[in-house]
């Protein structure tokens, strides 16, 4: 008589119990699968660009446009390949070609600008509305950073003064704060430094509201592209160029001076204010010329306006106060 | 080693110590140097010279390591001019490219920034040896005050790492790997001069 003798493996072993349990889903599992497969293998394009979109995702979206008064005159653009391929955007690592390589992780949209602190009521714009709030100006500003390089950047948005009326500030708040975008898992850069993010700048409320400062949603007539600050940033054309705070998602209405990312860092060289001045030289380079991004090294060097050449605009901002210890 | 492997390996350590210039001159002529050619140079300049300080820092604890590789010797006089070579570009960019030949310009930078100072320093600490690496100079002053003498360049390296730090934002880390190595090729020193003593000892009977 022939006595089997019973596996010494019980089926529970070979498969794990949940899986045989619920057999059947595993197998409708398989089958979507297989069918994900196939359509990668049809639009393995489509769906890397789905799974790592590129860094123009959204980024070259013509936007309409009307001219502005206030935009500057007379000085040759910086190309969009420099524009966008020389940044400092720490967050997405430290060398000026990082960001256009990294800024690709950036989720512009959906994407929202919360409005807190010293106001009625806090908020929270859309950026569907925030682009619809007034028309887009074309505005092209000199930009200068503390660096000491420059350039001349066709911006596209509108004065800052007019979303930050839609905000409600109470009249005891002096100041607005900025913040950055920051989650670390999608700017793993950012722990290249020392920096405590989120990224945080700081205007006064009169800078704020002067006509000049610009929530910005585009260059060169389209959309951000993600290592420029996209979806919406600040730009302040009379300060260096760390102030104009990028992918902005708070403001914040304060009656002090908020704590800024590069003050905090080394006080010593990057003032609250760090107005364009070049009379006031960092501690570790003179200010009193720029070098001018785009052109050959022997036609970069050039003489450093106060204000950034918007004294005009600006100088009232400051009357009575000693730029040189409020640097 | 055999004469033409001497030859051949020169001629290699020449190419690769002319590349970083080849690149910049070729970039400069073709305007490929990137959005801003100014800081390219500089840096490339600067960089370029760090790295020569290094691989030459790192002869002489790898001869102590693998006797075998002792005609590494032969190159360091070749390296040690190169980085030098490297470093009075580097200056150089600085006075014509950051200064534009204004002396005034110059003296204020480097009373008061002391990246620039330490720079400087750095390139002062150089230029006696490259002064004195020929073999008359050797001759004339005679091997152990010639060792004596080319041991600045310890402190030149040292003064280069620093400019690095002074000169990048508060913050920023890009400098560490090249200052871990060089703090690691002259703690070989004395570590690996002690272990020979140790090795030479007597046992005590």
């Amino acid at each position: 008589m022939l006595i089997r003798k019973p596996s010494s493996i019980p089926s529970s072993a070979i498969t794990p119990k949940d899986q045989y349990v619920n057999r059947r889903r595993f197998l409708r599992g398989a089958l979507t699968g297989a069918a994900a497969a196939g359509a990668a293998a049809l639009g393995a394009e489509r769906l890397a660009e789905v799974l790592s979109p590129r860094i123009r995702a959204f980024a070259g979206t013509r936007l309409q446009t009307v001219k502005s008064p206030l935009t500057t005159t007379g000085e040759q653009l910086t190309s969009f390949e420099d524009i966008t391929h020389y940044n400092n955007f720490y967050e997405f690592g430290v060398q000026k070609s990082d960001p256009a390589q990294n800024a690709g992780g950036l989720p512009t949209r959906p994407w929202t600008v919360r409005v807190e602190g010293l106001v009625k009521k806090p908020k929270t714009f859309d950026i569907e509305a925030l682009l619809k709030l007034r028309p887009l100006e074309d505005r092209v500003y000199r930009h200068r950073c503390v660096e000491a390089w420059s350039m001349v950047i066709p911006w596209v948005g509108y004065s800052l003064s007019e979303f930050l009326k839609q905000c409600d500030p109470l009249s005891s708040a002096k100041y607005v704060q900025f913040l950055s975008y920051y989650d670390k898992h999608v700017e793993k850069w950012a722990s290249e430094t020392t920096i405590n993010w989120p990224y945080s700048e700081g205007l006064r409320m009169d800078e704020a509201m002067n006509p000049l400062t610009l929530l910005t949603f585009g260059l060169y007539g389209e959309v951000l592209p993600n290592q420029d600050g996209a979806p919406v940033r600040i730009v302040v054309p009379w300060k260096y160029g760390f102030k104009s705070a990028k992918s902005i998602v708070a403001v914040r209405f304060l009656d002090k001076e908020p704590p800024t990312t590069w003050n905090d860092q080394a006080p010593n060289e990057y003032g609250f204010y760090s107005n364009v001045n070049p009379s006031v030289d960092h501690p570790r380079w003179s200010q009193k010329t720029e070098r001018r991004i785009g052109l050959p090294f022997w036609q970069q060097r050039r003489t450093t306006l106060m204000f950034n050449g918007y004294g005009q605009e600006v100088a009232s901002l400051y009357k009575g106060m000693d730029l040189r210890k409020n640097f | 080693m055999k004469h033409s492997t001497v030859v051949f390996l020169k001629v290699l350590t020449w190419l690769v110590c002319l590349g970083p210039v080849a690149w910049l001159v070729w970039g400069a002529v073709t305007n490929t140097l990137g959005p801003d050619p100014t800081a390219t140079i500089t840096f490339t300049t600067g960089l370029t010279t760090l790295r020569l300080l290094t691989v030459i820092l790192a002869i002489t604890p790898i001869r102590r390591l693998i006797p075998k590789l002792g005609w590494l010797i032969r190159f360091r006089r070749l390296l040690g001019l190169f980085a030098f070579f490297y470093a009075s570009l580097h200056l150089m960019t600085w006075v014509a490219l950051y200064a534009g030949f204004d002396l005034n310009a110059m003296a204020s930078d480097v009373l008061k920034r002391r990246f620039i100072t330490v720079g400087m320093a750095a390139w002062l600490l150089m230029l006696p040896l490259a002064a004195t690496s020929t073999n008359w100079a050797i001759r004339k002053l005679g091997g152990k005050r010639w060792n004596r003498l080319h041991k600045l360049v310890y402190a030149a390296a040292v003064c280069g790492v620093i400019h690095y730090w002074w000169q990048v934002k508060t913050g920023v880390l890009t400098p560490m790997t090249i200052t871990i190595v060089v703090a690691v090729l002259l703690l070989a020193r004395p570590v690996l001069a002690l272990a020979q003593r140790r090795r030479a000892r007597p046992v005590a009977a």
